[in-house]
């Protein structure tokens, strides 16, 4: 037993992604195990390994953790991401809660077609512009520092980087009326760990494309 | 100012009755503020309350938080329904996090068109009955104990009996193959805090009806 974090889901983005850019930005190695057949999912609920039968499922510290939530708080809390005191955890969860409404957004986007793929495409962008990237942006602007909570690097931070550069991906130049947003992914993104992960080779996962949608779609029956 | 949490929302359970059973639970006494027209929602929005231009708010030790599960966390963490440790919390959070999808589709139920309304109830009871009940009755069954988590009263046990008297009120013989969560049902409903949130005149709200979901409409349109 390696004693590493091991992850399961399918070899993509998905529910899974937030968990990989966690335990990379804490410097944590992990494995992964991927789903690739619906067989493979079938086993893992015979095994009785997962909770709800769903995925994402992290084995750590003895445990099979699944809904994205709890893991991400267990790793954020064990590795010092987590805030000082519970005011500074009730900021980082607010500001956590948002960038997954706006993730969340994002994720979809590829289950729709056509006309409702544009529609779904200009809310995301809206949403980006008016309602998230503001509160950001104004936090950053408020406080001066570098990171979102308590001066320290945080899981808001990390969570919010990846946020920014999904929605970069679906919408170039959405930062260009946020300053302090284009400074803060620059300054996130050179965090040596950060930095290690963003380079071609590690554990991130690319953009979903056509051929994982689909066999998203046929494993999970949706 | 009374120093108690206030909570804006509509007078309806939505996203703001899990916040409501925790207080009570917990012993707290709260004010709350009601919406009920679109303007008094658009006036909050402008008065710049609402971080992400949402409610639930809930005003609490100087902080104006949003954000369902952020505010949860500190309320469970604040009095002491947090679990003792790290690994307590995860069980806690991935058992409440169970809860939630299953919740989920409750408050989803009176939005759906009328032709949905049928396969929408049978999936809420064939996910209760095969997918979460079995869960939380085989950690009662296993540990023996009267709580979910670390033989102490948690959250994890305040959101379960909002869930299953939830699911009751659809579907009344839905606790018929789970003796544990039976017994667990009257436990909890006698816990005094608990007893006395259940009683006519507390801010327990009742199930959402047509007024209700006609409010929903008019102050959220968007």
């Amino acid at each position: 037993m390696a004693g590493k974090p091991k992850l399961h889901y399918t070899k993509g983005r998905g529910r899974m992604e937030s968990v990989r850019w966690l335990l990379a930005a804490a410097g944590v190695e992990f494995e992964e195990e991927f789903i690739e057949k619906k067989e493979d999912l079938e086993k893992l609920w015979s095994d009785g390994s997962l909770l709800f039968q769903q995925v994402p499922m992290v084995e750590i510290d003895g445990m099979k953790m699944v809904q994205a939530r709890a893991i991400l708080s267990y790793i954020a809390g064990k590795y010092n991401l987590y805030g000082k005191d519970l005011k500074e955890r009730a900021w980082i969860d607010m500001y956590v809660e948002g960038t997954t409404d706006l993730m969340g957004m994002i994720m979809h986007l590829p289950f729709h077609s056509g006309d409702t793929k544009e529609k779904h495409l200009a809310l995301i962008t809206e949403r980006a512009t008016n309602r998230y990237f503001p509160v950001y942006e104004k936090a950053l602007k408020d406080h001066g520092h570098d990171y979102l909570v308590g001066n320290k690097l945080s899981w808001a931070d990390i969570h919010l980087l990846e946020a920014i550069l999904m929605t970069e991906e679906c919408k170039p130049g959405i930062l260009s009326a946020f300053p302090l947003l284009q400074a803060f992914k620059g300054r996130i993104s050179n965090v040596p760990t950060i930095k290690k992960f963003l380079q071609p080779g590690s554990q991130r996962k690319p953009p979903p494309d056509d051929k994982y949608i689909a066999n998203v779609r046929k494993i999970f029956n949706i | 100012m009374s120093g108690k949490p206030r909570l804006t929302y509509l007078n309806g359970r939505g996203r703001m009755e899990p916040i409501r059973w925790l207080l009570g639970a917990a012993g707290v006494e709260f004010e709350e503020t009601f919406l009920e027209t679109r303007e008094q929602y658009e006036k909050l929005i402008k008065g710049g309350s609402l971080l992400f231009q949402q409610v639930p708010l809930v005003e609490i030790d100087g902080m104006k938080m949003v954000q369902t599960r952020a505010i949860l966390s500190y309320i469970a963490g604040k009095y002491n329904l947090y679990g003792k440790d790290l690994k307590e919390r995860a069980l806690i959070d991935m058992y409440v996090e169970g809860i939630t999808d299953l919740m989920q589709m409750i408050l989803m139920f009176p939005f759906a068109p009328p032709e949905e309304k049928e396969k929408n109830f049978n999936s809420i009871k064939e996910k209760a009955t095969n997918r979460y009940f079995p869960v939380f009755e085989k950690v009662l069954k296993q540990h023996g104990q009267d709580f979910l988590v670390g033989n102490k009263f948690s959250w994890a046990d305040i959101q379960l009996i909002e869930a299953i008297l939830a699911v009751e009120e659809k579907i009344p013989a839905v606790l018929s193959g789970f003796p544990q969560l039976q017994a667990f049902k009257i436990r909890m409903s006698n816990m005094p805090t608990i007893k006395k949130f259940l009683q006519p005149g507390s801010p327990r709200k009742p199930p959402p009806d047509d007024h209700y979901v006609e409010t929903v409409l008019k102050i959220f349109k968007n």
